[in-house]
């Protein structure tokens, strides 16, 4: 394959909030004293005046960013994911789900790509804690195009959002010119009656390659990206289901709670005959590394999705 | 304010708090004690503070007002029923399968609720973010918020008010029901805050102390509030927990319980009693 650019999902959405903000004078940031690390450093260098930072207090920017949301601004909240969905969780659950006010939660450095900074920072329980809010909108883009065009479905979306951008840079296989994207609509980027590897966020590349690999041994896998977590794409789901018969999940988040149990769920209420296995992080913590040699470490690689593939 | 005035506002908070016995009575269920404790206030904001419409519930330049301490919806129910935001009937179905009246507020079922609130230390959160937002706007709304003094030992309300003063938001007021009581005891015995109003200055906050039952004070509060200028302004009102109903005063198990049909009948009888008198004032 010919040279890849590659670039981080968080990279895109501050390049988005700043193409958002000159669109749309509600758009506004909150901000959590991580402006060069979630890129809403981005947007303030363009707006300052709409850049509000609240100091490293997670909770009360959630709360605050409610309150602004029910003045009619569109408030995007920015945090690491472990932050953002697990210390705010309380009062992402209260003040913005349960009055289903319209903020945006930005949350950067999900997963175990955070690498170095380790377990603290790794956040692999985001998808499961926002998903059990009624009402939220959970997305995980797949790359820097998608990611951008997450952030401004999210702003055109009424109701909270919750985003997951990643902190390693990751290939752009989307093509920015020939793209679209739409709220609980998964997209199938490879088609295939094997085996479906549904995966979502930097677990898409993977799956691609695991499909070229199981090709060259002669098994023929469909690849479906679900960057919307919730709602699932059950219609597409259950296609693949149904058409292939066996289901590999594959996501940066524990096996607990996230795009694997979403799956599983769909699949067995169905009633369809589908065996499904799930790759993500199993019930452990992280630990400090490269991203790159981490995720080989915790089986997120096109390896593992390709041999767990086999194993069905 | 002139002796009518006081009179009439004394009227409503007599009647708020026969909608605080009313509610909870029905429901079996609530939260009387600091819902009385802050029947003075409600009756201040609602006729005398807030610049609200019931018949325009959500004009965007309205006074924006966030019962943080969410607990204490009674209160607040029977002071926007009062006002004309909904029947006063509905105060007998607080807390029903099918009511529009939560347990605790929520903005998106009950007519004049500007906030839903319930989880102590959110609600200032949201009102100091109303603040905010309507500096950012040009919108000339103030925003109150009411807090308990056993809500602040959440520490997130001490995020909020240095957001607050950050944020130089005049157009901010956060008061404090300081009635000593919470649900384990004496305040000062769960967690003693020591010096309320020495720490909402300290967190760069014009303070006013007052009697939380004499609307003099009130009144000359929420004036200095509103010329206070680059910073929030905050109220220590000092207040007796449960007061208008003789067994519920200070009296710390009635923070959380309701009043069966004898203790109902009790404080309706009290309560009426006094309408009667600042009736024939």
């Amino acid at each position: 394959m010919s040279e890849i650019k590659k670039l981080a999902t968080r990279d895109a959405y501050g390049a988005a909030l700043a193409k958002l903000g000159e669109e749309h004078e509600d758009v506004v940031v909150f901000e959590a004293d991580l402006a060069a690390a979630t890129k809403t450093g981005v947007f303030k260098k363009k707006f300052p005046e709409r850049h509000f930072e609240c100091g490293i207090a997670e909770g009360n920017m959630m709360a605050v960013a409610a309150g602004a949301a029910s003045m009619g601004l569109v408030p995007f909240a920015s945090s690491f994911a472990m932050f953002a969905a697990g210390r705010a969780f309380e009062q992402v659950r209260n003040s913005i789900g349960y009055p289903h006010l319209n903020v945006k939660i930005g949350a950067t450095h999900g997963g175990i790509s955070v690498g170095e900074d380790g377990a603290s920072h790794q956040c692999c329980e985001d998808f499961a804690l926002m998903r059990s809010i009624p009402g939220m909108v959970v997305l995980c883009p797949s790359d820097a195009v998608e990611a951008e065009a997450a952030v401004r479905a999210a702003y055109e979306h009424q109701g909270p959002v919750y985003l997951r951008f990643g902190r390693l840079a990751i290939p752009v296989f989307h093509d920015e010119n020939d793209f679209s994207f739409e709220i609980g609509r998964g997209e199938t980027l490879r088609e295939g009656g094997d085996v479906a590897l549904i995966a979502t966020g930097l677990m898409v590349y993977e799956a691609l390659q695991a499909a070229e690999q199981l090709a060259a041994e002669g098994i023929d896998a469909r690849v479906i990206n679900l960057c919307t977590i919730k709602p699932l794409d059950e219609e597409l789901v259950l296609r693949a289901a149904k058409e292939c018969g066996k289901i590999v999940t594959c996501e940066e988040h524990s096996i607990i709670g996230g795009l694997g149990e979403a799956v599983c769920a769909a699949v067995a209420e169905s009633g369809i005959p589908c065996r499904v296995k799930r790759v993500g992080v199993n019930d452990e913590f992280g630990h400090s590394g490269p991203a790159v040699a981490l995720l080989k470490q915790f089986g997120l690689s096109a390896e593992n999705i390709a041999k767990t593939a086999k194993e069905l | 304010m002139t002796e009518a005035e006081k009179r009439d506002l004394a009227i409503k908070a007599v009647k708020v708090r026969m909608g605080i016995i009313e509610g909870t009575h029905a429901a079996r269920a609530g939260h009387p004690g600091g819902s009385l404790s802050s029947a003075d206030l409600f009756a201040y904001l609602y006729f005398k503070e807030l610049r609200v419409d019931p018949a325009d519930p959500k004009n965007p330049e309205r006074d924006r007002f966030v019962l943080s301490k969410g607990h204490c919806a009674p209160g607040l129910y029977a002071a926007l029923a009062l006002r004309g935001f909904f029947p006063w009937e509905d105060l007998k179905t607080l807390r029903q399968i099918g009511s529009h009246l939560q347990g605790h507020p929520n903005m998106n079922m009950t007519p004049g609720v500007d906030m839903s609130t319930g989880s102590l230390g959110q609600g200032v959160s949201a009102a100091a973010g109303m603040a905010k937002a309507a500096k950012y706007l040009g919108n000339p709304c103030r925003v109150y918020t009411l807090l308990g003094d056993g809500e602040i030992e959440e520490g997130q309300v001490w995020e909020a008010f240095m957001f607050a003063a950050n944020y130089k938001l005049d157009n901010f007021v956060a008061i404090i029901d300081k009635n000593g009581l919470q649900i384990d005891g004496p305040t000062k015995d769960v967690m003693d805050s020591g010096d309320l109003a020495a720490k909402l200055r300290a967190f760069g906050f014009e303070v006013a102390e007052i009697n939380g039952h004499d609307y003099d004070e009130m009144e000359a509060a929420f004036k200095k509030a509103r010329e206070t200028v680059g910073r929030p302004f905050g109220i220590v009102m000092h207040t007796i927990k449960g007061l208008g109903v003789s067994y519920m005063t200070n009296a710390v198990e009635w923070h959380g319980k309701a009043p069966n049909d004898a203790e109902y009948e009790t404080a309706m009888g009290e309560l009426n009693a006094r309408l009667a008198e600042l009736e024939a004032k």
